[in-house]
């Protein structure tokens, strides 16, 4: 093979891991708009509170610490040194159903039939407020999270693919990094899953039901009320996810939250309203920028096509297909 | 009636109360364009603190400058070209000087403080040719700027390549942005001197995500790559360098991109990281025993204190020191402790850091020498190189305080100073 088929093969790929980490934040949304009609505009800033908490629990942060001993001149900052992985994330997931509960309570009991643009702004609101509480909270250093994930290049796949190249040519084998394999693996795990709950428990028909048709679903004794805060909360669990995943790549920082701006396109393709949509929407945003900049990148002068490309892809196809890949078509009868 | 008239004569009172305790202590302001929130907060923080508690330990140690405390209003910017605007304009009366801490900001505010006679000091970053004191009149950027920092990086190169990178190819990583793009002029010029093969990757805001642009860098090879990063850019750009395998030797930053901050996360994988530097990191200065002593152990400590001693503390002490040290000398100047904001900019083109006064100050071997002066506002152009030790999680110096290739640098600053000149009709001083 040459070393440009392999070279493109290697951007294909990068591109459609990139994809899915695109998809992991797109999934959270999808969820939520499917089940309540709402746009979570807060649901960037849920993967990077609960990438803050789980790092608070890991290593034993006192929350509130600065605030505590600003008001009481205490001196807290630890309770404990660390704590293992797995009781972290259970922490965690603790936290983020609260977090569902306290949001179900305080905000989306308040504004029901109200219209999708006031829930809207509301969600805007709910990410600044989650934003600010996230710093009081657990302080805007840039924090380090490892959770055992590999990271780093493959040298599996660079050992297996090395020997693909044309004899004498200049060539290393094929770039993946390990982590993004890991998080295809685990996108995978929660796509099956979510679809095993969706089609065979009570509550997830219960959730497909509410997603269907509201009055229908509450006509027959399901509570609208629990399902949204299930539906948050389940959502809460997979930004904990992306979080996850992201903060493990970046280090857990304040612009992690910019990671929802990633699935807006993704999800344009893909439509608001399909698992499967934000999946296919994610590879396709994901290949798309990464052989956008690295085959015509170097035409522009200003370059950095990797980050604005996918709005270019997202607006063409809002032309042809508004609704999306897999969205349901919108039909205003009169 | 009587409490709405006594709660509305005591909130009357306070109001007054406050304004004249503000007034009676705002005797020297220097406003603090920060940003404590938002994505580049993890950077600004350290900085803004390193700021504050300088200013709270000469106040409290000193009395002030000359006697008279300084006022640190501080307006939070979020890194936001269009706040920092804002900022400059709410704040500007009787302001001394405005540290921008972006080069965006920076870029806006030149035009405007000028009109406005009111300094800008950007410290080792902002628009290089400022560095001409002949044009930029209220602009100061020592003790180096972006093009010295440019050909400093490229000098290391050299020393690694026994003085001949004919032939070698070298990658810029940069923030898509002012301050990303200001070295590249500088380095196409010296790509032309020396023979190397510049290739110029720009990583868009806020740059979590790079892996086309690293993808790019292992096809290509590059023989040393250079970084214009900021924030989550840097941490991301280490991490992928780590995660193709590009020797961390051959990766340099700017001093912008060398914080404790931009090399944790990348664990182990950024040993041997570098970066440029005109700072010291660590605790063991003067200034550091007298800020503990002053503000820390009197709990007066800047945030929660916990940023003491990195980088970008001891780079916002810097700055700090640096303007405060022009108020000193506007004062000696004036022959008074009650400047103004024109004689401040007297004083600021006449600081003289030797080596005895940065020993005086608190500050030995924590910073090269510098003076300023009518000519020069860019300072010694001196930065070194330092190296992250991973396993001991810290920066090590690894080479001496170096110029940069100033028949180079003087040469751009003098087109790109003229240029501005004939634009903007200012007319050259210093005789």
């Amino acid at each position: 093979m040459s070393v440009e088929l392999l070279n493109f093969i290697e951007t294909v790929l990068n591109g459609l891991m990139s994809g899915v980490m695109y998809s992991l934040v797109a999934l959270g949304f999808v969820l939520i708009f499917k089940a309540s009609g709402v746009f979570n505009f807060a649901q960037g800033v849920f993967a990077l509170f609960a990438a803050l908490t789980l790092v608070g629990y890991q290593t034993g942060q006192v929350p509130f610490a600065h605030l505590i001993n600003e008001l009481f001149g205490t001196n807290y900052h630890n309770w404990y040194a660390s704590m293992p992985n797995f009781l972290a994330i259970l922490l965690t997931m603790v936290t983020m159903i609260a977090l569902a509960w306290i949001i179900e309570r305080l905000v989306l009991k308040h504004l029901v039939n109200q219209d999708p643009i006031i829930l809207f702004m509301a969600t805007i609101g709910l990410a600044f407020a989650l934003e600010g509480v996230g710093d009081l909270m657990w302080g805007s250093d840039v924090k380090v999270l490892d959770v055992g994930i590999p990271s780093g290049g493959s040298i599996w796949l660079e050992e297996a693919t090395i020997g693909l190249a044309a004899e004498g040519s200049d060539y290393y084998g094929m770039y993946v990094d390990v982590l993004n394999i890991w998080a295809t693996v685990i996108a995978v795990i929660l796509v099956v899953s979510l679809a095993l709950f969706s089609q065979y428990t009570k509550t997830g028909r219960a959730l497909r039901a509410v997603a269907d048709d509201h009055q229908a679903a509450l006509s027959v004794g399901i509570s609208l009320r629990s399902i949204w805060i299930l539906v948050w909360a389940i959502s809460g669990f997979i930004a904990m996810v992306a979080g996850i995943m992201w903060g493990t790549e970046s280090g857990v920082q304040f612009s992690l939250s910019l990671i929802a701006l990633k699935a807006l396109p993704v999800l344009i393709l893909g439509g608001f309203t399909s698992i499967p949509g934000a999946i296919i929407g994610g590879l396709m945003i994901g290949v798309g920028e990464k052989l956008a900049e690295i085959y015509i990148g170097g035409y522009f002068e200003t370059g950095a096509l990797e980050n604005w490309f996918a709005y270019v892809m997202a607006l063409v196809f809002l032309l042809f297909r508004p609704q999306g890949l897999f969205g349901d078509k919108i039909i205003e009868r009169v | 009636m009587r409490i709405k008239q006594l709660l509305i004569g005591m909130t009357a009172s306070v109001i007054a109360v406050s304004s004249y305790v503000e007034m009676a202590i705002a005797d020297l302001k220097f406003p603090m364009l920060v940003y404590r929130t938002g994505a580049y907060a993890p950077n600004g923080i350290p900085n803004a603190d390193g700021f504050v508690d300088y200013y709270k330990m000469i106040n409290a140690r000193d009395g002030g400058i000359g006697g008279e405390k300084i006022l640190h209003p501080e307006c939070e910017t979020g890194y936001k070209t269009q706040v920092g605007v804002e900022c400059y304009e709410k704040n500007k009366k009787d302001a001394m000087v405005f540290q921008p801490m972006s080069t965006g900001i920076t870029y806006q505010l030149i035009p405007k403080a000028t009109a406005d006679g009111v300094t800008i000091y950007s410290t080792g970053y902002g628009r290089t040719s400022a560095a001409n004191g002949k044009v930029f009149k209220w602009v100061f950027n020592a003790p180096v700027t972006y093009w010295d920092g440019a050909s400093i990086a490229v000098r290391h190169i050299l020393k690694q390549n026994f003085g001949n990178i004919k032939g070698k190819k070298i990658a810029l990583v940069y923030h898509n942005s002012a301050y990303g793009k200001e070295p590249i002029r500088t380095l196409e010029t010296l790509s032309k001197k020396h023979g190397f093969k510049l290739m110029l990757l720009p990583v868009d805001h806020p740059g979590q995500e790079q892996k086309a642009t690293w993808l790019k860098i292992r096809k290509a090879r590059p023989d040393n790559v250079l970084m214009w990063g900021w924030g989550v850019m840097n941490q991301v750009a280490i991490k992928s360098a780590a995660s193709i395998k590009f020797p961390m030797d051959k990766f340099i930053g700017i001093w912008w991109s060398g914080s404790e901050n931009d090399v944790l996360p990348a664990g182990q994988g950024a040993h041997g990281y570098k970066s440029l530097t005109f700072n010291a990191p660590g605790t063991n200065y003067q200034v550091h025993a007298d800020i503990k002593k002053f503000v820390h152990d009197k709990g007066e400590a800047s945030g929660d204190g916990s940023h003491f001693g990195t980088v970008l503390y001891n780079r916002g002490l810097f700055q700090a020191m640096v303007q405060v040290e022009a108020a000193t000398v506007a004062q000696k100047i004036h022959g008074t402790s009650k400047i103004t904001p024109a004689m401040y900019r007297d004083g600021f083109e006449n600081i003289n850091l030797s080596a005895k006064r940065l020993e005086e100050l608190g500050f030995k071997d924590f910073a090269p020498p510098f003076k300023i002066t009518c000519e020069n506002h860019g300072g010694s152009g001196l930065a070194a190189v330092q190296q992250w030790d991973a396993k001991a999680k810290k920066w090590n110096m690894i080479t001496e305080y170096m110029y940069g290739d100033s028949s180079v640098v003087q040469k751009l600053i003098a087109e790109d100073s003229s240029k501005y000149a004939a634009e903007q009709k200012i007319a050259e001083r210093c005789g």
